[in-house]
């Protein structure tokens, strides 16, 4: 029994509940989508059956020869590139502005992870009022203001959405510099002085490298998070407009699967989102990482 | 490090850039005639009034939906303070079969993105077991919060040793020992797991959104975006309202992360970092 079960069987028993949820609701569906995505499958009422034949992959052709589709996944790289280098670039020069005795250091905090605790359908209602063609934002612009507006503009709505998550998700990158920071080591930063370097150097040879690990996980954290994106091209731009330049893939999911009815082809959107996701998070592994 | 010039003024213009759209949702929510104009920003007594407030609450019942946020956060928190405080300490203090596969299974889930089971949990939910409009069915897929039992993980892990070997030697089992010693030590981080967790259902759309069709059932995050895609275009100050409904929803959160900010510490988030 204890060769089975191990040293102390009663882990078992307390990790059992959080195991059966992770089985239930991850495990399970994950199969569950890729089985859906092989099959001709419609929704029925409860407790009739219907036939549903596998077909392979023509849900994966149907949907690779979607230009909606394909032009969600663009999006989606459109998205990155906004998003990325400016999470990056912002919340690290904002945590190293916080790692210092500042005054109202507690407020700045405060203030810089407030979007990321509140709902994105109560911020998104602020932004349509100051982004609006006839919000705060053009009033003061005047004729610098993008005709059409921001938000329905077909180049400008999708790096809207990427400024909107920016600054939504920055306070939580903001904390986790923070904590990359307490770990590099002060010494460094004394002998880069002895060197003679100044702040800005000391900041490129000792800081960037030495938060590596903490960029990593913001680069991956951020390209969820752009797998994810649904609420602000549906609530923002309502629902991926102007003609399909703001839709992301989940987006398409939801309209392709629960609105027109084809689950199918939204659980094959849903895989070869997780395909791409690995194989950008792979990449991004070789490149961030340092080498061996 | 020393203090530097620049370091104020970029957190002060950063701030402005933070705080600005929270200040403009409180002023946008108390005007009667909604100002886009620059000047608009500044609250105007003779438009300022609770009319939006009364307008949001007679079209989304605000008291129901505020309720159903609350049952669904509810039931999400107590799952994971229950069942990821159990697991957190297994998978740190623990030697069991499957602990590796499950520690595993643990960091895989956080990089699964959630939507792409949207389709198969939507199809398991609501045409399996039938759970459409209940907060069974609601609060099932965010029933225990991976990150939380990470975080419990991290803190059961700083424990020394020393202290379970003795409750062991004298004679306590495995439940005692977290009842009586692990728990009271661990406080911080169920206060700061609860912090993590809350947000997440409170602030949650897509999910509900997908699985309630009935206006009794939607949490407030729901309706208010119910409200602002369809019904904002026939109120006679659609913004004001929607502002109204914003605050509404945005205030818990706000009011619980600022009374407890303490608790929301970068070296919990953080344990993940260290490469």
């Amino acid at each position: 029994m204890r060769r089975l079960s191990g040293r102390q069987p009663i882990g078992v028993l307390l990790s059992a509940p959080y195991a059966v949820f992770v089985a239930v609701v991850f495990a399970y569906p994950f199969g569950f989508a890729v089985w859906i995505s092989c099959h001709d499958y419609l929704f029925t009422a409860p407790g009739v059956s219907v036939p549903r034949p596998f077909v392979g992959l023509d849900n994966y052709a149907a949907v690779l020869a979607d230009p909606h589709v394909r032009r969600a996944f663009v999006n989606i790289g459109i998205f990155l590139a906004v998003n990325v280098p400016l999470t990056v670039a912002l919340s690290l020069l904002l945590a190293t502005a916080l790692n210092a005795a500042i005054p109202f250091r507690t407020f700045f905090r405060i203030s810089f992870y407030l979007p990321y605790v509140t709902a994105s359908v109560a911020v998104v209602g602020v932004w349509l009022f100051l982004f609006g063609s006839d919000g705060l934002v053009n009033r003061v612009l005047g004729d610098a203001a993008p005709d059409p507006s921001w938000l329905v503009n077909d180049v400008w709505a999708m790096p809207s959405i990427a400024v909107f998550v920016t600054w939504k998700q920055l306070g939580f990158f903001i904390l986790l510099y923070l904590a990359a920071l307490q770990n590099v080591p002060r010494e460094l930063y004394e002998s880069a002085a002895v060197d003679g370097a100044g702040r800005w150097r000391s900041f490129r040879a000792v800081t960037v490298p030495g938060v590596r690990p903490a960029t990593a996980l913001v680069t991956l954290l951020a390209l969820v998070t752009g797998a994810n994106l649904f609420t602000e091209p549906y609530l923002l731009t309502g629902g991926g407009g102007p003609s399909g330049r703001s839709a992301s893939p989940v987006l398409l999911m939801y309209q392709r699967g629960i609105e027109q009815g084809h689950p199918d082809l939204a659980a094959a959107i849903g895989v070869l989102l997780v395909a791409g996701v690995l194989l950008v998070a792979a990449a991004q592994r070789l490149l961030v990482r340092p080498p061996g | 490090m020393t203090r530097s010039w620049w370091r104020v003024p970029a957190l002060t213009a950063a701030a402005i850039v933070f705080l600005f759209p929270f200040y403009y949702m409180v002023v946008g929510s108390l005007q009667r005639r909604p100002d886009p104009s620059p000047a608009g920003a500044l609250p105007m007594p003779g438009n300022l009034g609770a009319g939006n407030y009364r307008e949001i609450d007679a079209a989304v019942q605000l008291g129901r939906s505020l309720l159903n946020s609350v049952v669904f956060t509810a039931g999400v928190v107590a799952g994971t303070l229950v069942f990821g405080v159990l697991a957190g300490y297994a998978l740190a203090r623990l030697r069991y079969r499957g602990r590796g596969a499950l520690f595993a299974a643990l960091l895989l889930v956080q990089v699964v993105p959630f939507q792409l089971l949207v389709i198969p949990l939507y199809v398991q939910v609501v045409r399996g077991y039938g759970l459409a409009d209940s907060y069974l069915g609601m609060i099932l897929p965010f029933a225990i919060n991976s990150v939380a039992v990470f975080v419990f993980r991290q803190f059961f892990l700083q424990l020394p040793a020393e202290l379970f070997e003795a409750a062991r030697i004298d004679g306590a089992g495995e439940l005692r020992v977290l009842r009586s010693i692990a728990l009271p030590l661990v406080r911080p981080a169920l206060l700061t797991a609860t912090l993590v967790t809350f947000i997440g259902p409170w602030n949650e759309f897509l999910w509900p959104f997908l699985i309630t069709k009935e206006a009794d059932m939607q949490p407030l995050a729901v309706s208010l975006a119910n409200y602002l895609s369809t019904v904002a275009s026939a109120a006679t100050n659609p913004y004001g309202a929607v502002l109204a409904g914003a605050c509404v929803l945005a205030a818990p959160a706000v009011l619980l992360f600022v009374a407890f900010q303490r608790h929301f510490v970068s070296s919990d988030l953080g344990s993940g970092v260290k490469g």
